[in-house]
């Protein structure tokens, strides 16, 4: 495992479409991707896919990492002639949708002659027939048309999916712009650190999660980590890169490596033995607290069952949830890294001391 | 009485915001030590204390809870010329925040929130209250760097309140104090551990209540109880008001325990509110309800877990929590230890039922 | 069936304060299941044997409807409230309430609101007719609603609680209509409570019966009212709604698929739904322990949490039609 290894598994990753709720094209690309890292893989009810590498013959413990596999996207509510009505599927800000391609995955008759889904297009109303008032104001999603340039569009239905085109695009200095690096990154820092632990002993058993549907309420976090019940866990999600014109409260700096978080829905224990482990082996990374709640996976996670002692490490992006969100790929394989430097430091000695650090 | 006053200005000047409650932890755990079978600490900071019953078997498992935690703050950034930028943990009131003295970190760095003198604020300025975004904690350094060696990033606060009592008469025993939402509630179940009862005792001082009733949950799932009740320091409203505003005062000071009916959390299991209401007629306890539809207690996490567990919330009133200071009635302390201990006396399996089938 | 109807929807039940349509509709079921008991949140479960090899069912509709519960009682017997579940300020004022023991109110505005703008429901009260608190037999915490007498109009069905009463009624038939008729699979008939105020009947329940599948009935909006936006594809009398995603969760996909195929393989009039905003008891059952593949089957009502709700009768028996022929074969989720 190396950082081009990284790279790689990234835009395959991206460059796969999964909206939350019908991620399995995504969870067959994971599946793809582990079958040389770990030999256990399950998917639950709700879609989440569960790598296991298990560790010394009696481990002490089991940890869970989990990285959610879903995307935002969008959803049809009418087919008027080639016109289509969309919902938003996760957070999306209407705002970033004038003006971009999307791809729509048709279920309806006919639908199997566009394997790869059909192209459309969000126009919106030109500009030369609104006032200058209309055009300073954002356009509601309710007031928004997928355009199919086609006359009918039978094949599509009420309820199927479209997901915004990002193409993976190499900015300078290492960056990458592309859709669905939340959480596309994550899922390749988790399956990078699989790799890396693939050279290294851990006593540990290790349950990889690509979880489904974090973007509409964490809800695969929160069936998968009931089922796997992890004695510890870490969540891997993306979080604000600091950007022109963003506050530095709000923000994490950019290519200095992943941000572990600190607050109420973190462990004090697993907090320090992340950051001991990335000054052993001298893996950057920034500490970012967070207050409130997390909004990630962790956050369903810590409240499972009896409580889990968990852990949030998160590459810094930029333009969160638009089309373009921006990474420094160097920030995931130090994810990687820093997570696989973690688990293989997890010994006997953890669970009876954590108890203690809270 | 006095023990329970002790306590709580124990509790009450002891630093313990959501997530950071080990300080707090440590005095209960001295308390109790002794009064109870076993006690342990889970994976989220909950001490849960079990006291056996002396009733024949098989014997309730009955949960009472309290909430060690406090609203508070997180430093976020240290600015170059030393002030501390800061978010809330908890529900913080915006308008509390003004001109306040809190402490920083586990070194107790003590820190003022300042704002700008009314001789330079204008008129539109005067009657907004500044979002907490654009305050600082000002500890006196003059930089960074001297900000650096004494606080850093990540570091909890609490406002700096001293318990003080107010009014030593009997009749009307007065204290003011920080965080009585919810030490009055630990103090309480802290009283009632003084005795045993003949259901197994399951005393689960929480955490994280203050953000989102976290602690209450995993806890109730790993004690699965037959019933529980939780332990609070409550809105207490009963300031005069105008002569023609004819409005509930949400809870009276004075007025006794105050029995949640519903609030946004949670609708109290029927048997479990009659258990109480028996509990405080056999014993002459005066009881008061509290206004319905306001806030959310530890019981609206632990009604729902696993197949779903009867609860009720019992609490003390207190003016102004999640301010710097709330007052309290040391009677309606002592009253609530009473009318659970009445309760926890009596409970039978038939209070938890449902209905006549 | 319009009996049934009528019993159900004349019932009274609050989130929290269910045991006269609990009893209602336990007498309406007696018979048709094998076991029946009532846990801890109030829930009613009845369960049917599977003659074997087949599934384990949940199918829950949710008993309580919104209301109003006294928060202060003035000095002059005006009875403050504040609503329990989402109620629509819009709705109440000049209403006739009822409270659980038949007393009848009036929702009144006080002299702070103005007449030409929105009311908030702090500036409303209930008026029993009193003229002082000494008179009034309510206490702080009771609860009313409303409740008015059920309409049958051609196709049209008129009552104050459609919602969920209609899934009430649809399980209820269910379980009449399948009395005698041999089913593989053992079914959780469930009647929820507090479904209004955050699911809560369901998340215990699905938590205690660990179903393989869930199938919540409940009521959903349509788009075929006048300048209805966001666009919504679901109209009244078009047939069952199969909700593939609301605002609170995404059905299964393959169990969608499953009753889709029921459907059409029956020549059953069924829609595709998605809400903007709502959701039901589906939603925590699907979360419930390690997850179950969960949908909801609903029907489409105009007017919701509007005390006269509407929907149309080819509805409902479409949705007991569908459940019949989903639950008449395997069900092959894999």
């Amino acid at each position: 495992m190396d950082k081009t290894k990284i790279g790689e598994m990234l835009k395959r990753l991206v460059e796969t479409d999964g909206p939350s709720g019908v991620e399995a094209p995504v969870a067959a690309v994971v599946k793809e991707l582990a079958s040389e890292l770990t030999p256990e893989v399950r998917v639950d009810a709700l879609g989440s896919v569960i790598l296991r590498k298990p560790g010394a013959e009696n481990p002490p413990g089991r940890i869970m990492l989990a990285a959610h596999l879903d995307e935002i996207g969008l959803i049809v509510t009418k087919v008027e002639g080639g016109f289509l009505h969309i919902e938003e599927v996760g957070g999306v800000d209407p705002r970033i949708l004038l003006g971009q391609e999307v791809t729509v995955y048709p279920t309806g008759p006919g639908a199997e002659q566009y394997p790869h889904g059909l192209t459309g297009y969000i126009g919106g109303r030109p500009p030369h027939m609104l006032s200058n008032a209309e055009r300073k104001k954002a356009t509601p999603l309710a007031d928004l048309r997928v355009d199919l340039g086609l006359q009918a569009a039978e094949m599509v239905r009420v309820g199927d999916r479209a997901v915004v085109r990002g193409p993976y695009t190499e900015l300078l200095a290492g960056r990458v712009a592309t859709k669905a690096l939340d959480n596309r990154a994550g899922v390749a820092a988790m399956l990078g650190a699989l790799g890396y632990l693939a050279g290294m002993k851990h006593e540990w058993d290790v349950f990889a999660v690509a979880t489904a549907q974090e973007e509409v309420g964490l809800f695969g976090a929160i069936t998968s980590a009931f089922g796997v019940a992890p004695d510890i866990a870490i969540a891997i999600d993306v979080t604000f890169g600091a950007t022109p014109g963003l506050k530095e409260t709000e923000t994490v700096p950019m290519d200095k490596g992943p941000a572990i978080g600190w607050g109420p829905n973190m462990h004090p224990g697993i907090v320090k033995r992340l950051r001991e482990a990335g000054d052993a082996l001298e893996i950057p990374y920034v500490n970012e607290p967070i207050p409130g709640g997390s909004g990630t996976d962790g956050a369903a996670i810590q409240v499972t069952r009896e409580g889990i002692p968990t852990g949030l490490v998160s590459i810094p992006i930029r333009y969160m949830h638009s089309p373009v969100e921006t990474v420094v790929l160097a920030d995931i394989d130090r994810a990687a890294r820093l997570l696989a430097a973690f688990i293989s430091r997890l010994d006997a000695t953890v669970l009876a001391s954590l108890p203690e650090e809270v | 009485m006095a023990d329970l006053r002790a306590v709580l200005e124990k509790l009450s000047n002891e630093f313990g915001p959501s997530s950071h409650e080990k300080a707090v932890r440590g005095l209960i755990r001295a308390e109790i030590e002794g009064l109870v079978d076993r006690l342990e600490v889970d994976a989220l900071g909950n001490l849960i204390a079990f006291k056996a019953g002396f009733g024949p078997e098989p014997r309730l498992k009955l949960m009472v809870s309290a909430h060690m935690d406090e609203v508070g703050f997180m430093v976020l950034h240290i600015e170059k010329n030393g002030m501390l930028l800061f978010s809330r943990v908890g529900g913080v009131d915006s308008r509390m925040l003004l001109a306040k003295r809190v402490v920083v970190g586990d070194g107790r760095i003590p820190g003022v929130i300042g704002l700008k003198p009314p001789h330079l604020t204008s008129d539109n300025e005067a009657d907004r209250v500044p979002d907490i975004e654009d305050l600082a904690i000002d500890i006196g350094a003059e930089d960074d760097k001297a900000a650096g060696a004494k606080v850093k990033v990540g570091d909890y606060g609490t406002f700096a309140t001293r318990f003080t009592v107010l009014s030593e008469d009997p009749a009307w025993p007065i204290v003011r104090g920080k965080a009585f939402d919810d030490r009055a509630g630990c103090t309480a179940l802290i009283g009632l551990l003084a005795e045993r009862y003949p259901v197994d005792l399951y005393a689960v001082f929480t955490v994280q209540e203050e953000v989102g009733l976290r602690g209450a949950r995993v806890a109730a799932y790993r004690v699965a109880p037959d019933a529980a009740i939780a332990l609070e320091g409550t809105v207490c409203d009963d300031t005069p008001k105008a002569p023609d505003e004819d409005v509930s005062p949400v809870t009276r000071l004075g007025a006794g325990p105050a029995i949640t009916l519903m609030d946004r959390s949670l609708v109290s299991h029927p048997g479990m509110v009659r258990l109480l209401q028996e509990a405080a007629a056999a014993e002459g306890i005066a009881i008061q309800y509290k206004q319905p539809a306001l806030g959310g207690t530890d019981s609206g996490a632990i009604h729902l877990t696993r197949g779903g567990v009867p609860a009720v919330t019992v609490a003390v009133p207190c003016r102004y929590i999640h301010s710097p200071a709330s007052i309290l009635n040391l009677n309606d302390l002592s009253n609530t230890v009473r009318l659970v201990a009445a309760a926890l006396r009596r409970v039978e399996s038939k209070d938890l039922g449902r209905e006549t089938p | 069936m319009l009996e049934l109807a009528k019993r159900l929807t004349e019932a009274f039940g609050v989130s929290g304060f269910e045991e006269e349509i609990r009893a209602a509709i336990r007498e309406e079921i007696a018979g048709t299941v094998d076991e029946i008991r009532v846990d801890v949140l109030g829930n009613l479960v009845a369960f049917r044997r599977g003659t074997g090899g087949g599934r384990r069912v949940m199918l829950a509709a949710h008993m309580d409807q919104i209301g109003l519960m006294v928060t202060h009682i003035e000095e002059k017997g005006y009875m403050r409230f504040a609503p329990v579940g989402g109620i629509y300020p819009l709705t109440c004022w000049g209403k006739q309430v009822r409270f659980t023991d038949g007393t009848v109110g009036t929702v009144g505005l006080d002299g702070r609101a103005r007449r030409d703008e929105a009311p908030a429901l702090k500036d409303m009260f209930i008026d029993v007719g009193a003229t002082s608190r000494a008179e009034v037999k309510q206490k702080v915490g009771d609860v009313a609603t409303f409740i008015y007498p059920f309409v049958a109009q051609g196709n049209a069905w008129f009552a104050s609680n459609h919602d969920d009463r209609a899934g009430c009624i649809v399980l209820a038939q269910l379980l009449r209509d399948l009395k005698g008729v041999a089913i593989a699979h053992d079914l959780y008939v469930v009647f929820t409570t507090q479904e209004e105020v955050g699911l809560r009947g369901a998340t215990t329940s699905a938590y205690a019966i660990e179903p393989e599948i869930g199938i919540a009935l409940d009521v959903t909006l349509t788009g075929d009212l006048p300048y209805a936006t966001p666009a919504m594809e679901v109209a009244l009398g078009k047939g069952v709604a199969i909700k593939v995603q609301d605002s609170g969760m995404i059905s299964h996909t393959g169990l969608n698929r499953l009753l889709i195929a029921a459907a059409q393989a029956a020549g059953i009039p069924y829609q595709l739904e998605v809400l903007h905003a709502g959701t039901t008891d589906a939603r925590n059952i699907q979360i419930a322990r390690a997850g179950v593949p969960a949908t909801c089957l609903s029907i489409p009502c105009r007017h919701v949490h509007t005390p006269s709700q509407l929907v149309d009768r080819r509805d409902v028996e479409a949705a007991i039609a569908l459940l019949k022929a989903f639950l008449a074969g395997p069900i092959a989720l894999a």
